[in-house]
């Protein structure tokens, strides 16, 4: 049974303060294999200088979630079927396709997993900063080079007017990383999309990054969605997390209260699955902890099951899980989650 | 947000599909165009084999009288200066052209998946004479490379055969190879080797399968060079002799003389070359398009 | 870029090399030589005097001793006496050279004026009407023989004109020539335009699957700067490599096309030369054209390392 869409929307928002505001989107792919609802009405806010987490495995949805933020959906096969994306007080999805276009790279911008493939190998990364600038804010070739040098240094790039001539390769996928972030945040945009940001670098590296993206939140007030699906990077940097599984939200919480206390067997799952180190737990004598991973696998978005999508692969799952899909409703103060047995979940070893 | 016919757009994209007759007008209807082209190659090789029941003229027999008749009447597409029948020849032309082309192709595949497959799975001198002389060959155009080996073994058909089929192996040896050279470091090629196959039964059985599939498109597309090259070899003068009636010869004999009077004479037998060339160009690029997903939308 | 370039033509030298000693092979393959022809025409063979002529064109030698001469000769700048006019063979291919210049330069301008800006178009509207239209159009442009292309165009041309446009080998003045030329130009030029077109149009659509493509819409980049800026930049690099496997493909249209329209050009020539089994001529213009081939390559792929800062710039 589809869950009832009015118990999956967020909290009612706090009068102001809200940069963001999505309301029951919903995504869908038109494939050989049937109709894929690839985002199944979520629905969350995001406040000025929040950073917001959206984790879950591949195929749970939460890329073509921000991809239909920007509405940058490939059409065909997708297509945004319902629902609303409130950027202040514009709803995106009712835009016409030039004034997306005004909007995208201005006030919503987005980074993306591979800085290599995502920049364009023959032009330099002056001109590739620049362009935004250009475009967005009318700038000259020759003022927008000057902000693209100082968006380098601003990002933590060394000698920046010398990169600015250089192209992509020639540049580390650090580097490269950092260039892509400052060609985002050029235009000062109030929301910055991260898709994976630091999941094709070395961990040395994602912690580097992760510092830029901090450092510029605090400082442009940008608010970050960060889609991830490495629990490490959300416990460093998310204030909010949101948990997807199967095209809908599982789980919603502050970050430590999602840790401490996770009120979703998936995100339990998710959790132990970290690895950790003995020293890390606190303990003085290693105890022999295997990897606990979750078994089974995230089914096929076409051939959803009738009940809680994780039913299947979940250790508590009931006869009433199988048969109706759990209700999204406030298990305590500012966490929600979709389960038949939050309680039963236990709770983390004190940290 | 507008309503969408979730149905029809399902349906657009390929799912409902239930069994193998339905599998079959799902390709057609997906590729239209490949569908078309198979058809017309059909057509040819029909002409081709029935030509004898398909028309009653003899293509060699001349008949003053006939001479330039206009199309129409008991000459469905007129008649040449001799007063030979033009749809018996042309008739009679496909099964030159498509025998022609044909043996080149399969030839000319022997050959290149030979050497190709050698060349790309054994390496050693073998394969460092082999790629020179590929890059050699490659250099020559086809036309220029089949002038000269029909010039240097002499017109007669199966000469012609063998002249347009030493002309396609280069390139086809090339993309073998290449493909083998490729497939060799994969890991099922390595798993057989643990297991004990022996070289060639791996070459055989493992890596030639895995080559057909940019074979059958290779093989298409030199297909239709095949076509062409012959009618240039015929239109040239050196290419099948009389009395084999061909297309290519056909108009050199028209061109000069009867551009003015008999356009028939020009039309035709160009329209038949053009045709069997499409046809075979629609159903390579389907056949590609099917058998690399990555083309696909 | 200096190693490249030695390492290149060290490597063209080898090619050229090698074409030289297969064609030389290739010609020597069949029993009987020019003077069989002469002599058939006559309808009778003296041996005698056949032997005479053999030793005065010097086929009585050994074959590696009749190819050192020759290729000794080229190096020199000689290429031997054609059989059939007893002339300097440099004498009767030099002259024939202008025209098929001008004609192949007009044929590649065609077809790349022609061949991009249509591919490029037929990419960036796929699947559309447009699309499926113009791929039908260039898949009959290959399709067609271009010898008979020529004889459409100039059957069409005594039909509405009434007068056949024949090349004059004194024109009389520069512009029309080039206008006399055009036409067997656009028959030659249509099916490489085809070629150029199919090319394009599968580099462009290669490009615009790239991920950096999706990076500049995300910029709020307009499609047309998408397309143009970033999509087309990119698919050029590949299209000037095309150009380069124009050249054999043009040599092909340049025989027949030159047959066609009565052009007193290099590539009729060698119709004529194997026909009548002149070997120093057919020699020595395979050989022209493996040239042409092997060096328009090599430029091309100077080319596209001077164009493609990925390689221009190792870092």
């Amino acid at each position: 049974m589809a869950p009832d869409s009015a118990a999956t929307r967020a909290p009612a928002p706090s009068a102001n303060g809200h940069v963001l505001e999505v309301e029951n989107l919903q995504t869908c792919f038109f494939t050989r294999a049937g109709l894929v609802k690839a985002v199944d009405g979520v629905s969350f806010c995001l406040s000025r200088g929040e950073t917001l987490a959206i984790v879950g495995e591949s195929g749970c949805g939460k890329s073509v979630t921000s991809l239909s933020l920007m509405r940058l959906v490939a059409d065909p096969p997708g297509r945004i079927v319902g629902g609303s994306v409130r950027l202040g007080e514009t709803d995106l999805l009712r835009l016409d396709e030039e004034a997306m276009r005004a909007v995208r790279g201005n006030r919503i911008a987005m980074i993306f997993q591979e800085p290599m493939t995502s920049l364009n190998p023959v032009m330099t990364i002056g001109r590739q900063i620049s362009e935004s600038l250009i475009l967005h804010q009318r700038l000259s070739r020759a003022a927008a080079l000057e902000r693209a040098i100082a968006m380098l240094s601003l990002v933590g790039i060394p000698e920046p007017a010398q990169r600015v001539k250089e192209y992509p390769h020639q540049l580390s996928g650090g580097m490269r990383q950092r260039a892509m972030i400052a060609m985002a945040l050029a235009c000062n945009p109030e929301v910055l999309i991260a898709d994976e940001p630091t999941s094709a670098l070395d961990v040395t590296i994602q912690a580097q990054i992760l510092e830029v993206i901090a450092k510029l939140r605090r400082e442009l007030g940008t608010a970050v969605i960060l889609i991830t699906h490495d629990l490490g990077v959300v416990a460093e940097t998310a204030d909010r997390v949101i948990v997807m599984y199967a095209g809908r939200k599982v789980e919603e919480a502050a970050t430590l209260d999602l840790f401490v206390r996770p009120m979703h067997p998936y995100t339990r799952g998710l959790i132990n699955s970290i690895p950790r180190l003995a020293l890390m737990r606190g303990e003085r004598q290693a105890a022999a902890v295997s990897l606990q991973e979750i078994p089974g696998m995230v089914p096929a978005l076409s051939n959803l099951p009738v009940g809680c999508a994780f039913a299947p692969r979940c250790a508590l799952a009931s006869d009433t899980c199988r048969a109706q899909y759990p209700p999204y409703e406030e298990k305590q103060p500012g966490q929600w989650a979709a389960c038949w047995h939050s309680d039963q979940i236990e709770r983390s070893a004190h940290d | 947000m507008a309503a969408l016919d979730h149905a029809a757009e399902l349906n657009k994209a390929g799912a409902n599909i239930t069994g193998a007759g339905s599998a079959a007008l799902h390709l057609i209807r997906r590729y239209p165009l490949g569908a078309v082209g198979a058809l017309i190659i059909l057509i040819f090789v029909g002409l081709a084999l029935f030509a004898g029941v398909i028309t009653s003229f003899d293509p060699l027999t001349t008949n003053s009288r006939a001479a330039l008749a206009r199309p129409g009447g008991a000459h469905l597409l007129g008649a040449d200066f001799m007063g030979r029948d033009m749809f018996a020849r042309i008739v009679y032309g496909a099964r030159i052209s498509l025998m022609v082309s044909i043996g080149a192709t399969v030839l000319g595949c022997l050959g290149g998946v030979l050497i190709g497959l050698l060349s790309g799975f054994y390496g050693g001198w073998f394969d460092l004479i082999a790629q020179r002389l590929i890059d050699i060959l490659q250099a020559l155009p086809l036309l220029v490379m089949a002038l000269v080996m029909a010039a240097a073994l002499g017109p007669s058909l199966p000469n012609t055969i063998i002249a347009i089929s030493i002309a396609l192996i280069p390139n086809i040896a090339r993309v073998i190879r290449s493909n083998t050279l490729s497939l060799r470091e994969l890991p099922f090629v390595e798993a057989a080797r643990a297991v004990g196959m022996s070289e060639i039964r791996i070459a055989i059985t493992q890596v030639l399968p895995n080559t057909l599939a940019p074979l059958i498109v290779l093989a298409t597309a030199q297909l239709g060079s095949a076509i062409l090259v012959e009618s240039s070899l015929a239109f040239l003068g050196l290419g099948v002799p009389e009395p084999h009636p061909s297309w290519g010869r056909m108009l050199s004999e028209s061109a000069a003389d009867y551009v003015r009077t008999a356009p028939w004479l020009v039309i035709f037998p160009g329209l038949a070359i053009s045709a069997v060339v499409f046809g075979t160009n629609l159903l390579g690029d389907a056949i590609r398009d099917i058998l690399d997903p990555r083309q696909g939308s | 870029m200096g190693a490249y370039f030695v390492r290149r033509s060290l490597l063209m030298l080898l090619t050229l090399f090698g074409i030289s000693v297969v064609i030389f092979v290739m010609l020597r393959l069949v029993p009987g030589n020019v003077t069989d022809i002469i002599f058939d025409s006559a309808g009778f063979v003296n041996e005698k005097q056949k032997q005479g002529i053999e030793r005065e064109l010097g086929l009585d030698k050994p074959i590696v001793t009749q190819y050192v001469n020759w290729i000794g000769g080229l190096a020199k700048g000689d290429l031997g006496y054609a059989y059939v006019s007893e002339k300097p063979a440099i004498d009767e291919i030099l002259p024939r050279i202008p025209v098929t210049v001008k004609l192949a330069t007009l044929s590649l301008v065609f077809s790349v004026l022609l061949g991009v800006p249509l591919g490029v178009i037929s990419a960036v509207r796929q699947n559309t009407a447009l699309d499926y239209a113009l791929r039908v159009v260039s898949l009959s442009g290959l399709s067609l023989p271009s010898f008979w292309l020529g004889l459409l165009i100039l059957m069409g041309f005594v039909h509405w004109t009434g007068w056949i446009p024949i090349y004059k080998s004194t024109p009389d003045d520069f512009w029309q020539e080039i206008a006399l030329l055009s036409i067997p130009a656009a028959a030659v030029g249509f099916r490489s335009s085809a070629l150029i077109m199919r090319l394009t149009r599968s580099s462009m659509l290669e490009v615009l699957r790239q991920d950096y493509i999706r990076t500049a819409r995300a910029k709020g980049v307009s499609e047309t700067g998408v397309n143009y800026e970033h999509g087309l930049r990119n698919a050029m690099l590949p299209v000037v490599t095309i150009v380069g496997v124009e050249a054999a493909f043009l040599i092909g249209g340049l025989i027949v096309t030159e047959t066609v329209f009565n052009i007193p050009g290099v590539a009729r020539f060698l119709v004529e030369a194997i026909r009548w089994r002149d070997y120093p001529i057919v020699q020595n213009l395979v050989m022209l054209i493996a040239v042409v081939v092997v060096v328009v390559n090599f430029v091309v792929d100077l080319t596209y390392v001077a164009l493609d800062p990925r390689i221009k710039y190792e870092s």
